[in-house]
């Protein structure tokens, strides 16, 4: 398909020439660096702690201390900072007026919003493969099971992606930037806050239905090691029901 | 090559075209000419299968504009009102987005990228952004735009806005040189422009197509007269002659109502006041006087009018016509 190709070498053109790139991935990285150096500094403190009260040396868990901490805080940032990078895919297009020529060339709405969507999940996914030089660091000084981790780094490349297709559907509704940045800031925090009503409700039938809507437990899975088909079959069809989501609405663009 | 059917677009209860049916042929230059707002976007954008028709159908090279538009894409250049750039890329990597969009790669590319550029003088600021270019340029960025794959039917809305009088003279003449070889629609209120570069202008007004002709025979048939519309109570057998005396009065004509009658003048005349006197004089119950509006005659007026503040700017040949 040379048409999404083509989609996504302009959109990635236009992200690294746009200051936007660098300050979201600035802030990511800073984030995730600083909250690592965080983590990493509570836990050698309390070894020494732990060395100090038993003698000898004490055996700590950087999968538990370090890791599962970190994976958990970077839920909230990547909240806050994805639908900073997907709140210009469409809604720009539409300010900009360029949209009725992309709807005017021959290329399907699918293609538009595959090679958009690829576009900005790679920004993502190179991000993320920066942030690796922390467990990388950390493996020279230290032994941990790696496993976990990269199941982390799997339930973050999904929740994003959840997060991306969230963003761009809410780019798709407007041709205001900082609404659809807020609007997919709502959903996501509705998403999340699913998990509170879903043990509210307890150990009923809707309480289950409503944790297994929310992102949070899904990924608490993964970062702990575990790999249920459950949680890539949630992540894999939120992230393409909201594509399709932002399909339709780019489709019937036309017709009102 | 564009056939144009009935087509109707309604938005809610507000009727942006009514019933318009035109067509172009193989090799023609059509102007659509009318005022803003008359409708001239909305055809457009439903010939390029970018909104559908309410009412009515809309062929290019026989494809339907509604049910097979990517056909239709495949075979038009589109130049929209604002013209479609991305600020942020240089005019050759624009041009090659777009070439690729278009299905065009490797030495087609590099051959329709060289040939636009050429076309549309912009070697000079290839290598630049497009947020740096100047209005002129950005136009002609997006006309390099529409014309990259060599399309058989252009569609251009309002083409020479923002350029300076010898841009706009280059364009006109790119236009005519694709006369022949190209169908194309463009888009103007400028009638100077239309008469320029068209073997044939659309005039619309409100939506609904008012006149089509060839330039020659529109101005033709445009009369320098001014008309009033006269409704009377009790109007006599001849009132027709009664009111050719007046003075000022050059045609009186009936209308489909027996009452009202329309009686014309030179342009640039009032007499509707003579008119009033003589009418209460005569006790023939004068109900309503008033300007007939928007005939073809107003449209081209408006037209016109419009073009004394440009006519500086342009060739004068064609403004001194009107």
């Amino acid at each position: 398909m040379p048409p999404v190709q083509a989609i996504i070498a302009k959109e990635l053109r236009s992200y690294f020439v746009s200051p936007i790139v660098y300050v979201v991935g600035g802030v990511f990285l800073l984030t995730f660096g600083f909250l690592a150096y965080l983590y990493i500094v509570f836990t050698g403190a309390q070894a020494i702690q732990l060395m100090q009260m038993q003698g000898g040396t004490a055996q700590i868990n950087l999968n538990d201390l370090v890791f599962r901490n970190l994976f958990a805080s970077m839920r909230f940032v990547l909240l806050l900072i994805l639908p900073i990078l997907t709140m210009r895919l469409l809604a720009e297009e539409r300010k900009l007026r360029t949209f009725e020529f992309l709807m005017t060339a021959p290329v399907r709405v699918s293609e538009i919003i595959v090679g958009k969507f690829i576009s900005v999940y790679l920004v993502f996914i190179g991000m993320l493969l920066l942030t690796t030089l922390v467990p990388l660091t950390l493996a020279l000084f230290s032994d941990f099971d790696w496993y976990p981790v990269l199941t982390g780094y799997l339930g973050m490349t999904l929740l994003g992606g959840f997060f991306l297709a969230v963003g761009l559907f809410a780019s798709s509704i407007t041709e205001n930037q900082i609404v659809a940045a807020f609007t997919s800031f709502g959903l996501l925090l509705m998403c999340w806050l699913l998990a509170g009503l879903g043990s509210l409700l307890g150990d009923t039938p809707a309480g289950h239905v409503v944790s297994y809507l929310s992102f949070m437990e899904h990924f608490d899975h993964l970062v702990r090691g575990l790999v249920d088909t459950k949680d890539l079959v949630y992540y894999v069809s939120g992230t393409v029901l909201m594509l399709f989501l932002a399909h339709r609405v780019v489709d019937s663009s036309r017709w009102k | 090559m564009i056939e144009v059917r009935n087509i109707t677009k309604r938005y809610g209860h507000l009727t942006a075209i009514d019933r318009v049916t035109f067509r172009v042929e193989k090799g023609e230059v059509l102007a659509f000419l009318g005022p803003n707002g008359a409708g001239k976007t909305t055809t457009m954008r439903i010939l390029t299968s970018f909104i559908p028709a309410t009412e009515g159908t809309a062929q290019v090279a026989g494809f339907d504009c509604a049910d097979q538009p990517d056909e239709v894409k495949k075979r038009i250049g589109y130049l929209p009102e604002t013209p479609p750039v991305y600020q942020e890329l240089t005019v050759s990597e624009y041009l090659a987005f777009v070439g690729k969009l278009r299905g065009l790669s490797g030495a087609d590319l590099t051959a329709g990228m060289n040939r636009v550029v050429e076309r549309l003088s912009l070697g000079s600021v290839r290598h630049r952004l497009i947020a740096n270019l100047s209005r002129g340029y950005r136009q002609r960025v997006g006309l390099a735009q529409a014309l990259i794959h060599d399309p058989p039917v252009l569609i251009l809305d309002e083409p020479t806005v923002g350029l300076d009088p010898k841009q706009i003279i280059e364009i006109r003449e790119l236009i005519k040189s694709l006369a022949g070889s190209h169908s194309v629609i463009l888009s103007t209120h400028i009638l100077p422009e239309a008469t320029a570069v068209c073997q044939r202008v659309v005039i619309i007004n409100g939506g609904r197509i008012v006149a089509e002709d060839t330039p020659d025979q529109l101005s033709a048939r445009l009369r320098r007269s001014e008309k009033i519309s006269v409704t009377l109570k009790a109007p006599p057998a001849n009132v027709l002659e009664r009111f050719r005396t007046v003075a000022g009065v050059e045609h009186v004509m009936t209308t489909p109502d027996p009452r009202t009658i329309l009686i014309e003048c030179a342009l640039g005349r009032d007499i509707r006041e003579e008119v009033a006197r003589y009418a209460v004089g005569q006790d023939w119950g004068l109900l309503e006087m008033k300007p007939v509006a928007m005939t073809l005659e107003d449209v081209f007026l408006r037209l016109t009018q419009r073009e004394d503040g440009l006519s500086k700017t342009d060739d004068t040949t064609e403004s001194e016509r009107y």
